[in-house]
């Protein structure tokens, strides 16, 4: 069991080495990346108040997507809503003491991974049902889906059915946080869960998965419509009105 | 009349989604460009020994330069939300005309060449070398985009293909695949002024004859001047605007308004094209060239303001771009935005009751209104979101008496480009251009049968020609396409000057000598 604990220590640090600094990579290189010309997609908001509102609602809404598809919305907003919920009530293996707000959506973590779950298997439908969708649809994509549908099965199977050491594996969480390796409960399922949840977090800054952080930065939703009032210009092209 | 030697779609009254059918518009390419006009624009004439190396660094290159690029490359994730939105697909069936198809074929060099995941794990994520293959798809399909945005409207994280059929056009003539339609008619404005070649002379003599026509049927003398230098205005229009129709009845329509305006305007024979094709090849450095003709015409005939004409992507490049291109404008009148467009100088005349418009001289048509596409999606007209909606309609609702919107879905920032912008405007891309009308022509044949509507009004000069061109492949009248100042021009009742009894011509238009070669001017 020690070899496995050990194991599982080290894959979680790599993995949230991985993705903590894949991100802050990406990200960094897209706010470093000028865009020379202002392109939001009209209308667009004329204040940056109004670019925020236009962007939370994207962000917690998917407007855009709204307008675009209605399954693909359903399904895609209780997957990534669900995810939401599951992610905050799994906040409590990471946190101590668990502060009230996460204390109070525990139940409502529960109804997010059913939702998770369901609204996966919609989205993974249509990527055979819809002939556009299927042409569009690369071995990454089924591989990205299994994986969190795994993730997800496994993780309301250990709540339903074969329940795990919840106490235990805070622990082994915590014990991470100051390098005090405490041993991880040995049950198949936690380890199948975990292991795909480090999966997960090492491929995000190397796939679509940069979609996250990628929305920020669109300059087709994140500009301000002001062209006329105020010059917008690249260093680049700057250099291009110096010659 | 006209002739397919391919297949027109036949109209539906919504359109429907097709299934798709791989390759069906692969045959599907422009001419090519030639040296001549590669070189004028600072490209190479010839694909080169190493072209792959130089593409793929060039790629790299514009991945630094704009984010969009960048961010869009990463961000897709195949939800399929814009497939069924591009009017090229709706039209060819040909997945590659999806919009995520189109992304695609650059996003797999992309992974191949720029990501960890593309590098080790080709197959799993779809990612494909350069080949010889991938770049004769580049050139079929992204010129098969009219850099219409539709796609990004639906987009979830507002993936726009335009900024990648741009970079990808860019990418083309970087390795010297150039298209014959964009780089001659840039060739053509950096050697004599506007895309069509219509050197000084010419111009003089259209608008001398415009005065006279205008003189004939209303018995007012409305002034079309050339290279006026202290107007108060400089009008920049498409170069259509001076002879084609459609269009050449807006350009009556400016005149008469700035007429009844009581100001003083020019147009410029030196920036007198307000269409800029840089924008369709994706260059900046040429977008730049080009506004920057604009820039130096307006400090030499020292104008107060600047106008634009109708045009779809040259109002695209006007207002969200002029200021960075060819800014700041500080020697301008600052009590007006620069540029304005020609709608929103009508519209506050109407707002002001400076206008005698009378709605019955169009009581012959039944009007609709097409929404071109980088006017909705690309910018914005007056000082309010939608603008660019509202008062072109507006301005219909006060010279006509029977006007009726198409379906929701097809205008607005919803609406169908006509199949002929982002360069496609071009005699040997005809086949993808009539496909491409397709549901725009559902929308506009739905309210013609159900409205009565006769006539579909544009404000761009593309649209126009367009429309034009391709409404007689669906059986329609080609006449059907209107300008909206010609609309105006038919309703406005004009205010006789003091003169206007005299039969005489006033000739005191400036005489330029132009020593620009004329065997352009077709």
């Amino acid at each position: 069991m020690a070899f496995l604990t050990n194991f599982y220590a080290f894959l979680f640090y790599f993995a949230a080495f991985v993705l903590v600094f894949g991100l802050i990579f990406k990200i960094v290189q897209y706010s470093r990346t000028p865009a020379p010309l202002k392109i939001p997609t009209t209308p667009a908001p004329t204040t940056r108040s109004g670019v925020v509102f236009r962007m939370t609602r994207e962000v917690v809404l998917f407007e855009s997507l709204f307008r675009g598809n209605k399954w693909t919305w359903i399904f895609g907003w209780m997957f990534h809503f669900g995810l939401f919920l599951v992610t905050l009530r799994h906040l409590r293996y990471f946190l101590d003491p668990v502060p009230f707000p996460i204390q109070l959506v525990q139940p409502f973590g529960i109804y997010g991974g059913l939702a998770m779950v369901v609204g996966l298997a919609g989205l993974w439908v249509r990527r055979f049902a819809v002939d556009r969708v299927k042409y569009i649809t690369a071995t990454s994509d089924h591989l990205i889906l299994g994986l969190l549908v795994l993730i997800g099965c496994t993780g309301l199977l250990m709540k339903f059915v074969f329940h795990t050491d919840v106490v235990e594996i805070k622990s082994f969480f915590l014990g991470l946080y100051s390098f005090d390796i405490k041993p991880l409960p040995g049950d198949p399922l936690l380890l199948l869960h975990l292991l795909l949840v480090a999966s997960l977090m090492i491929i995000f800054p190397y796939s679509k998965l940069l979609h996250a952080p990628g929305l920020f930065f669109s300059p087709t939703r994140n500009q301000v419509d002001n062209p006329r009032e105020q010059r917008h210009i690249a260093p680049w092209a700057k250099r291009l009105d110096q010659q | 009349m006209a002739k397919a030697t391919f297949e027109v779609p036949a109209l539906s009254q919504y359109t429907e989604v097709p299934p798709v059918t791989p390759d069906a518009m692969a045959h599907s390419a422009p001419f090519k460009s030639k040296d001549e006009w590669q070189d004028a624009l600072g490209f190479p004439g010839e694909l080169p020994e190493d072209w792959q190396a130089k593409a793929i660094d060039k790629m790299g290159d514009l991945l630094g330069k704009y984010r969009s690029l960048r961010v869009y490359m990463d961000s897709c994730v195949k939800c399929g939300s814009c497939t069924d939105k591009c009017h090229y697909f709706l039209g060819t069936k040909d997945p590659k005309n999806m919009p995520v198809g189109r992304q695609d074929l650059m996003r797999k060099v992309y992974r191949r060449y720029f990501t960890l995941a593309g590098r080790f794990f080709p197959k799993l994520v779809g990612a494909e070398d350069f080949t010889k293959e991938v770049l004769d798809d580049w050139y079929s399909y992204f010129h098969q985009c009219s850099q219409c945005r539709r796609c990004s409207v639906f987009c979830p994280y507002g993936i726009d293909t335009a900024e990648i059929s741009m970079a990808a056009r860019e990418i083309m003539d970087s390795i010297g695949v150039g298209q014959k339609y964009c780089n001659e008619i840039i060739a053509k404005v950096y050697r004599i002024g506007n895309n069509l070649g219509l050197p000084g002379p010419a111009l003089e003599d259209t608008l001398e004859g415009l005065e006279e026509d205008v003189f004939d049927d209303t018995g007012v003398k409305v002034r079309y001047p050339l290279d006026e230098e202290g107007a108060e205005i400089l009008l920049v229009t498409p170069s259509a605007d001076f002879f084609a129709e459609p269009h050449v009845d807006g350009l009556i329509g400016y005149g008469k308004v700035f007429h009844e305006a009581g100001v003083s305007w020019t147009i410029s024979s030196y920036a007198s094209e307000a269409a800029n094709f840089g924008m369709f090849i994706g260059s900046y450095a040429n977008m730049r060239k080009l506004a920057q003709r604009i820039r130096e015409a307006a400090i030499k005939l020292k104008v107060k303001r600047i106008v634009f004409g109708e045009c779809g992507h040259a109002w695209r490049v006007a207002y969200s771009f002029l200021n960075t291109l060819a800014g700041p404008w500080d020697f301008l009148d600052p009590r007006y935005p620069v540029p304005q467009h020609i709608c929103e100088f009508t519209y506050e005349l109407i707002k002001e009751g400076k206008l005698n418009l009378d709605k019955s001289e169009n009581d012959d048509k039944v009007l609709t209104f097409h929404d071109s596409c980088n006017v909705a999606r690309a910018s914005r007209m007056g000082t309010t979101p939608g603008g660019q909606f509202e008062i072109p309609r507006a301005i219909l609702k006060a010279t006509c008496n029977n006007f009726y919107d198409m379906d929701e879905d097809t205008i607005r920032d919803r609406t169908f480009c006509c199949g002929g912008g982002g360069g496609l405007l071009t005699d040997d891309l005809m086949e993808i251009r009539v496909k491409g009308a397709k549901p725009r022509l559902d929308a506009l044949n739905n309210v013609m049968q159900e409205k009565g509507v006769t006539h579909m009004a544009a404000i761009c000069a593309i649209c126009k020609s367009q429309f034009t061109k391709v409404l007689p492949y669906y059986g329609m009248e080609m006449d059907q396409i209107v300008s909206l100042h010609q609309l105006v021009s038919n309703a406005l009742v004009l205010t006789p000057g003091e003169d206007d009894e005299e039969p005489d011509e006033d000739d005191d238009l400036d005489k330029n000598d132009n020593d620009e070669d004329t065997d352009e001017a077709a």
